[in-house]
């Protein structure tokens, strides 16, 4: 079947199978692998990414649900060669270790930072508990989000 | 971005620059012209004979390349491959499938669901047989035989090891004022990394040559096994490990599926995908821990702990694939000894098969330290029990004294440095410990006086030696391969220098970390200096990252070989300041005369020196390069002190950790920034064994915890915020004094959290509960229920 998802900005029509998943269509026929896999069961967030401004788990969505919808991924964060700060905070307090769940991560903090500029520790862990980091421990994600919120215009404004 | 920091000190991490723009490259990641998907079928069952396997009609699937079964690998010699533990293990079933999940068919296929689809293809039948589940009744003269693959086997024993003094031990302990013992479990759990396992196979076969992206934390001894195995020569493969989702052990084993996905490669001629999905990673890759121990600890009636003696029943699973130094079968568990001065020791260890996935090492454990750790931190704390003495006061009674350094246990490790009161009452102190006390006795008073609601609160103490940083080659090997580690510096002729290491990071940072080793040693701004690995056509021969071996071993030969490019740049210096080479003085990065201010020349000068026109001291080859591969001379020995406080709702037995303190003393901490962040993964990984990780089996061997639905994690929810401390004693035999840190908090925080919620539940009389400690099995005990997991 065919689909057309604006993704990043830039309309992406493919022909599919119905049952593709977004996070495979974003990985295998847009080349996005920013945005990664890591369970069965929609329990790990390695793959989230924005879907019209909310943040989902892509391995939730069918590639067919997406058509005619907005898709953001990590790698629509750096604009112009300048750094989101969800990302820079992120490099600042060590927010990172493999780098495998970072993407998911980071675009939930961009999600929460949007609706909640200058949100509390508590609605950071929050944010984030949909998804499962294996080498940080979260503390420092959570200074990482917190950095971003001290330092950072919140973007999403800019793109509306 | 450059930043200030010139050497060792806080830097932010270069690799980072790929991974926060999601330009990270993991194996999943790779898309290589016409490349073809594998999947893996899989026994569904635990035990069983494999009495066909019907291919025909996933081999007619439009987009099925090709189907392979065991009986097509034996035609090629490859049905069986050896493991790290000189064991074999089946690569696709021939016989029988001896747990679940086990590899019986590979499809390769166009894309990665029409594989998945073709698998549902595939017909097998099996004839089924009783599984042997109960890790104690395994060696049951009834139990049914799990190996006879192997000629002669009768049971289902994998075999048995012994440390310490038996007998000494013996006299001890029937001398002994007070003796406590208790059976303590470590439950079976699992790494999950969040990356799976993976690989791609690429054999090239006009030149002979494999290329292999794989997740792998030691490429250099995989492709030497490859070599061995499949007979390709060494010099033909090339192993290629791309940036690494997270490895904590799961990732050193070779995998049945590499083999498949090299099979897929020779057989189609094409580049070959298998990536692992996670119930796959769960039921059939490396498992961790799964120890049955029986633990004594004896004393005097004042305190004095006089010595300990285990025995510990090991399941190993239905193959022995433990990755450990072959002669060492039970890991370093002979460190159960911990952090005290003994008279005696002794433990006895009968490891046994079952009907469950293969593995036995992985999980951030520094080769079975974590469940020593967590043998003698419970033994302690039962011991202070008994005394009705602090758990503190007794081990600050019985500590390794400082001037006793270098200190042979009665085990046979030399502990090569340690100041274990320092940096307990450093955790003290940050925890406020005394104050903690207080609270909790108040608390008990108002709870006592009917105050309802009031939360159980326990503190929770533990203090960890470790043993990392393997070899000395002399004595540890995997698979016959001396554990040493490789590293090649070469600087530029413009001063600029790239490092070659026989390592390769999971997420540790090496990128960041080697860069500063080197620009410690050289002077070169760490930015200028670039970290290659994970390849083996790229970089020198060693063994690998896993056992926090990296900076003990790799570290040191980073060090070292800068040192040795130092001397030969002195020589340089001194020819071209027309002084002799002891007149120089070095400081990063500038070697000036003695006494002649103004005489001076820098690396970079002489780097340009190296490579360009003109003579150089005589004798002397031109470039600044060299390359060693370092054998340490003994393991090094990190230690710290936790202190844990949780929170026990008394009406649901939910346990809250309120807060953890860690203070780890890691000898010369080369990224403090790396190191916190090293430390604060593993005490998550920590309350998690503690709290909610297992994996555990029904009696028909069915895996029950094969998603992450059901394979608890840690999330942000459920650990606090960190509080970590430091203590520095440099190792005196690492040439920058450093310790590995990389499985501490991973071995020493599961018995601060056991012992923090043992110490809650005392009102209620518990003397032990095994992990997990969930809400369900903390309310039996609290009704007088404890019972094991398994």
């Amino acid at each position: 079947m065919r689909v057309s998802i604006t993704v990043n900005g830039e309309l992406a029509t493919r022909e599919v199978e119905a049952r593709l998943l977004l996070v495979h269509f974003l990985r295998e026929e847009l080349g996005l692998t920013g945005t990664h896999w890591g369970c069965d069961t929609s329990n790990c967030g390695a793959c989230v990414v924005l879907y019209d401004g909310e943040p989902v788990k892509s391995c939730t969505v069918l590639a067919a649900m997406a058509d005619g919808h907005e898709v953001r991924t990590v790698e629509d964060l750096e604009r112009e060669g300048v750094l989101d700060p969800v990302q820079q905070g992120f490099m600042e307090c060590h927010g990172l270790q493999c780098g495998f769940c970072t993407p998911g991560m980071l675009m939930s903090a961009r999600a929460l930072l949007d609706r909640d500029p200058r949100p509390s520790d508590h609605a950071v862990r929050e944010a984030i508990s949909g998804q499962i980091c294996r080498c940080t421990g979260y503390a420092s994600i959570v200074r990482s989000v917190q950095w971003a919120a001290e330092h950072g215009q919140h973007q999403q404004q800019e793109l509306a | 971005m450059t930043t200030e920091v010139r050497g060792h000190g806080r830097m932010l991490r270069k690799e980072d620059r790929r991974f926060v723009r999601g330009a990270g490259r993991f194996t999943d990641d790779i898309q290589l012209p016409g490349m073809l998907h594998l999947a893996v079928l899989r026994s569904p069952v635990a035990h069983a004979r494999v009495v066909s396997v019907d291919t025909t009609a996933a081999a007619a699937h439009p987009k099925v390349k090709a189907v392979v079964t065991g009986a097509m690998l034996a035609e090629r010699g490859l049905a069986w491959m050896p493991t790290l533990s000189g064991d074999q293990q089946a690569v696709l079933a021939t016989d029988k499938v001896r747990f679940q999940g086990q590899e019986v068919a590979f499809v390769v296929a166009e894309d990665r669901y029409a594989a998945r689809d073709a698998l549902e293809l595939i017909d097998v039948e099996y004839d089924l047989l009783p599984p042997v589940v109960d890790v104690r009744r395994a060696l049951d003269p009834d139990a049914p035989l799990i190996r006879d693959d192997v000629e002669g086997k009768h049971d289902n024993h994998c075999f048995d090891w012994e440390t310490g003094d038996a007998e000494a031990t013996r006299r001890v302990f029937d001398a002994a004022d007070v003796v406590v013992e208790q059976e303590i479990v470590f439950p079976r759990v699992h790494p999950a990394p969040l990356e799976t396992c993976g690989a791609i196979a690429d054999y090239d076969r006009i030149d002979e040559r494999l290329t292999l992206w794989c997740t792998t934390q030691a490429p250099h001894a995989h492709r030497t096994l490859y070599a061995d195995f499949a007979g390709i020569p060494e010099h033909r493969i090339r192993v290629v490990s791309p940036d690494i989702g997270g490895g904590f052990g799961n990732k050193v084993p070779i995998y049945p599926a590499y083999i498949c996905a090299i099979v897929g490669s020779m057989i189609t001629g094409r580049p070959v995908k298998w990536v692992e999905d996670r119930t796959e990673n769960l039921t059939a890759s490396g498992f961790a821990r799964d120890y049955v121990m029986r633990g004594e600890i004896a004393a005097t009636r004042d305190g004095r702990i006089l010595a300990v003696r285990s025995q510990v029943l090991a399941d190993h699973g239905a193959f022995n694939g433990t990755a450990a130094p072959m002669r060492f079968p039970g890991g370093f568990f002979g460190v159960f000894t911990g952090s005290y001065d003994l008279e005696a020791a002794y433990c006895s260890m009968t490891a046994v098969h079952t009907n469950k996935a293969p593995g036995g090492v992985a999980y951030a454990c520094s080769f079975r330290i974590a469940e020593a750790v967590y043998l003698v931190e419970r033994l302690v704390d039962l011991l202070a029990d008994e005394l009705e003495v602090d758990p503190v006061a007794l081990r600050l009674q019985n500590f390794i004294r400082p001037d006793q350094f270098p200190y042979t246990s009665r085990t046979g490790w030399v502990y090569d440095s340690g100041d274990y009161e320092t940096t307990m009452r450093e955790a003290l102190r940050i925890a406020g410990y005394d104050e903690l006390r207080r609270e909790q006795a108040e608390r008990r008073e108002r709870a006592q006086a009917g105050e309802a609601g009031l939360s159980l609160m326990g503190v929770g103490v533990s203090f960890f030696t470790e043993a990392v940083g393997a070899g000395p080659r002399e004595t540890m090997d995997m698979a016959g391969l001396g554990m040493a580690d490789g590293c090649e510096v070469r600087i530029h002729p413009s001063g600029k220098a790239t490092v070659r290491l026989s390592v390769q990071t999971q997420g540790q940072g090496h990128e960041t970390t080697f860069a500063q080793i080197v620009a410690e040693e050289i002077g070169i701004h760490p930015d200028d200096i670039d970290v290659i690995h994970g390849d083996t056509d790229n970089t020198p021969y060693g063994l690998g990252t896993y056992g926090s071996r990296s900076t003990p071993v790799s570290g040191a030969a980073a060090v070292l070989v800068t040192r040795k490019i130092r001397d030969k740049a002195r020589l340089i210096a001194a020819h071209l300041l027309e002084v002799a080479p002891d007149d120089l003085e070095w400081e990063r990065g500038v070697f000036s005369v003695r006494g002649v201010p103004g005489a001076q020349v820098t690396i970079e000068e002489i780097a340009r020196k190296a490579h360009g026109p003109g003579d150089l001291p005589e004798g002397l080859e031109g470039a600044l390069e060299a390359q060693i591969s370092y054998s340490p001379s003994n393991l090094t020995y990190p230690f710290g002190a936790y202190i844990c406080v949780v929170d026990i709702d008394p009406g649901t037995a939910a346990v809250t950790v309120r807060r953890f303190v860690a203070v780890d003393d890691c000898g010369t901490r080369i990224n403090e920034m790396i190191v916190e962040g090293q430390i604060q993964g593993g005490l998550t990984d920590g309350v998690g064994i503690a709290l909610m990780e297992i994996v555990s089996f029904d009696e028909q061997g069915n895996c029950l915890n094969a998603s992450l639905m059901d394979y608890l994690i840690p999330t942000a929810l459920e650990v606090p915020d960190w509080e970590n401390g430091a203590t520095v004693t440099p190792s005196p035999h690492h040439p920058i004094g450093a310790k590995g840190v990389g499985e501490s908090a991973t071995v020493g925080s599961p018995p601060a959290v056991v012992n923090a919620v043992i110490d809650a539940l005392e009102p209620y009389g518990v003397r032990h509960v095994d992990m997990p400690l969930t809400p369900s099995r903390v309310w039996e005990a609290m009704r007088g229920n404890a019972a094991p997991p398994y």
